[in-house]
């Protein structure tokens, strides 16, 4: 059969989302953020949230998220998306906001943020991108970071006896009343990326309901940040990091569940 | 005339806010100004009008929560103490840098550090410099009673949102704390969502209809050009502020040899200090900043013509001084400036005032002539 | 029997030549181009395009979303 007859509108079974603009995006080659930035805008799409969206952009290399996905943005200081997405959530009871953030803006400098409002149960999705690095500054130690992984700040592997542990932060925010669906997911394979749409599908429907915060942990590679090639990183990160920051489900309040993950 | 009563400065803070139609309070407790959030949350203005009040886990938060309400739109504010609002001057540079409205309210107390929790004004360099980081401007209101406080709520409200810039009342704890009378402003509906969407739908994050372009709240630029454009932008605004938005009080100005300068507590102190040097036979007068950014340049400037002298007063080690001196050198006068002040919390006696006037400016009172250079 | 044939569609330049989707492809369709984009790019193309069955896998975990995907049923 020849291929112009498959390549028809008719056929069409995958495309862009309308809510993604056609801007390159500046991240590296591989980078797990634009598989999460694509699903997202797919979601605004399909749930018809594009003209209720007010976005919370972090500083780190999702800083510029602002740039692809076509909704309304704010960019929030380092670590404190969760109390700017309060302050607009809290006065438009009525948006969908979401905040987008890094493993150094969440876990590190914005730690009070995102523990006071999950647990005020401020109505906002919370996606937490944690590749166990700070990309944007150049690879330097994240609290996720895990032991014994070299970084351009701990060049001899993570000492834990220098550096503590390796922070699951996650199952700290799932100890949190006011949380509602908290979860961990990845983006690697196109199976995990299917798992992590439907999970951010059902977390921005509990927004919408306004069941308090929702919170989406995704495993992430930074390919640069580890010195490896994109596939390299996503095998390093099934065999490290999936372990250690293992996948599923913590807490979803409408089934009762709670698991220690 | 409005509703009259007898209240605290930090009460009527959150009474004003609530009338002028204010959509959030975001705060974090810390003395001398707690009675703000008390008294909102006593209120509980959100049954009344709808407005939302949260206290966040610190000043960080409440600061960033006032980012997120006000890039979306909303009539915000937030108030501290000295310490609370070093916390917030990160954010305070973001909001700046971002160019949005809102009100924030400085109670100050004496510093460094922890200091003390008795009033203090040497958060003046803070609150008129910038403050955070970048070059960025607020605009800076003094009141000195606590009918000023009410007052500057909505004339802060209404030249932020006229700027685009955050507004700042730089009150300290006196007159946080004292009890006065107030006619109370009346009730002003909260701007309704078409309104607000008139006013900055432009700019804010109201939710991107198919109509516009997506709105992005951001103080960042990588392109150089474009920032420095954006800064230019920025001197621009604060230009038009200095030329169309000072505010001052002359006291007892237009024959006077001797200037006192000062704003919130102490300039209560200085007008009675006035009068004593009156009734001594010194032709004393009291410049009082209203604003003290834009600061009052050019009525310095007029006075320093004539004036031998201007001394001001402060509850710090002298800060505003240095405005003053620059005003009078821009005049070219010869006209001498000097300080005096108390700090630690302590407010400085009118009788201290004049002894400080009559010692500094000897030289001129002995001689009534003005020394030449 | 009724059989799936599918077809992906490359923006060559979009591409950052990361091979994601390459991984990502069950039937050994894609491959990177010997040859470069105007960035420097080894972009993804069908190297075996009979073999797609246009399940999507490669369009799912491309981070630049630069593929498009078409499938028929064929009898």
């Amino acid at each position: 059969m020849d291929i112009n007859e498959i390549i028809k509108p008719e056929n069409l079974v995958y495309d862009k989302s309308a809510v993604l603009n056609d801007d390159v995006m500046h991240y590296c080659p591989g980078c797990t953020h634009g598989v999460v930035h694509k699903i997202m805008a797919e979601l605004i799409e399909e749930m018809g949230l594009q003209e209720k969206t007010v976005g919370i952009a972090p500083v780190g290399c999702a800083v510029f998220a602002y740039n692809y996905i076509d909704i309304d943005w704010q960019e929030a200081a380092h670590g404190r998306a969760p109390a700017v997405a309060t302050g607009v959530a809290r006065l438009h009871p009525d948006n969908f906001v979401f905040t987008y953030q890094g493993d150094g803006d969440l876990a590190s400098i914005g730690t009070a943020e995102i523990m006071h409002a999950c647990n005020r149960g401020e109505n906002i999705l919370v996606i937490f991108i944690n590749n166990g690095i700070y990309g944007m500054t150049g690879g330097q130690m994240a609290p996720t970071t895990l032991e014994g992984m070299v970084t351009s700040t701990t060049p001899n592997g993570r000492n834990v006896d220098l550096n503590g542990y390796p922070m699951k932060i996650t199952n700290l925010i799932a100890q949190l009343p006011g949380t509602s669906y908290v979860t961990r997911q990845a983006a690697h394979t196109a199976n995990a990326a299917r798992k992590l749409k439907r999970s951010l599908k059902k977390a921005i429907q509990n927004v919408l309901d306004k069941k308090g915060t929702s919170f989406v942990e995704v495993v992430s590679t930074c390919n640069s940040g580890w010195k490896m090639t994109p596939v390299a990183a996503n095998n390093w990160m099934t065999e490290n990091m999936l372990p250690y920051y293992p996948l599923g489900d913590m807490k979803d309040s409408e089934k009762g569940e709670h698991s220690e993950n | 005339m409005g509703e009259v009563r007898l209240m605290k400065g930090n009460e009527v803070l959150a009474e004003a806010a609530i009338r002028c139609g204010c959509d959030g309070y975001f705060g974090y407790p810390i003395t001398p100004q707690s009675e703000v959030m008390e008294t909102l949350m006593a209120r509980q203005p959100w049954n009344e009008t709808g407005m939302v009040v949260l206290q966040a886990e610190s000043e960080v938060a409440s600061i960033n929560m006032v980012y997120g309400a006000a890039g979306s739109g909303k009539k915000v504010m937030t108030s501290s103490s000295s310490p609370g609002v070093s916390l917030m001057a990160e954010g305070i540079s973001y909001i700046a840098g971002a160019e949005l409205p809102c009100l924030l309210v400085n109670v100050q107390r004496g510093g460094p550090g922890l200091g003390t929790i008795q009033p203090s004004q040497a958060d003046y360099f803070q609150s008129v410099k910038g403050g955070g980081h970048g070059d960025y401007k607020l605009i800076v209101l003094a009141p000195s009673s606590v009918q000023e406080m009410n007052d500057f709520v909505n004339l802060g409200f209404e030249l932020a949102f006229k700027y685009r810039n955050p507004a700042m009342i730089l009150a300290d704890g006196a007159i946080g704390q004292m009890m006065e009378k107030v006619e109370l402003a009346d009730f002003k509906p909260r701007r309704t969502n078409e309104e607000i969407e008139a006013e900055c739908g432009d700019w804010a994050t109201l939710g991107k209809p198919k109509s516009r372009k997506k709105n992005i709240v951001t103080s960042l630029e990588m392109d150089s050009d474009i920032m420095e454009a954006n800064n230019l932008r920025f001197q621009e605004k604060y230009k038009k502020l200095e030329e169309e938005e000072v505010r001052y009080e002359a006291i007892q100005c237009d024959d006077a040899d001797f200037v006192l300068v000062a704003f919130g507590t102490s300039s209560r102190v200085c007008q009675k200090a006035v009068e004593i040097a009156r009734a001594k036979g010194l032709k004393v007068g009291l410049l009082r900043p209203i604003t003290l950014y834009p600061f009052p340049k050019k009525i310095i400037k007029e006075l320093a013509r004539k004036a031998q002298g201007f001394l001001s007063v402060e509850m710090s080690a002298g800060q505003m001084v240095e405005d003053i001196k620059l005003s009078v050198y821009e005049a070219g006068s010869n006209a001498r400036v000097d300080y005096f002040g108390r700090m630690g919390g302590i407010i400085p006696s009118p009788n201290e005032v004049v002894e400080a006037l009559e010692d500094k400016f000897s030289w001129e009172l002995s001689y009534g002539v003005k020394r030449s250079y | 029997m009724a059989k799936v044939k599918g077809a992906v569609v490359v923006d060559k330049e979009g591409c950052k030549g990361c091979s994601l989707c390459v991984e990502a492809c069950p039937h050994d369709v894609l491959a990177l181009h010997k040859e470069v984009n105007s960035k420097g790019y080894h972009y993804s193309f069908m190297e075996n395009p009979d073999e797609c069955i246009g399940c999507a896998n490669c369009g799912v975990v491309c981070p630049d979303t630069c593929i498009t995907i078409y499938r028929v049923k064929v009898s």
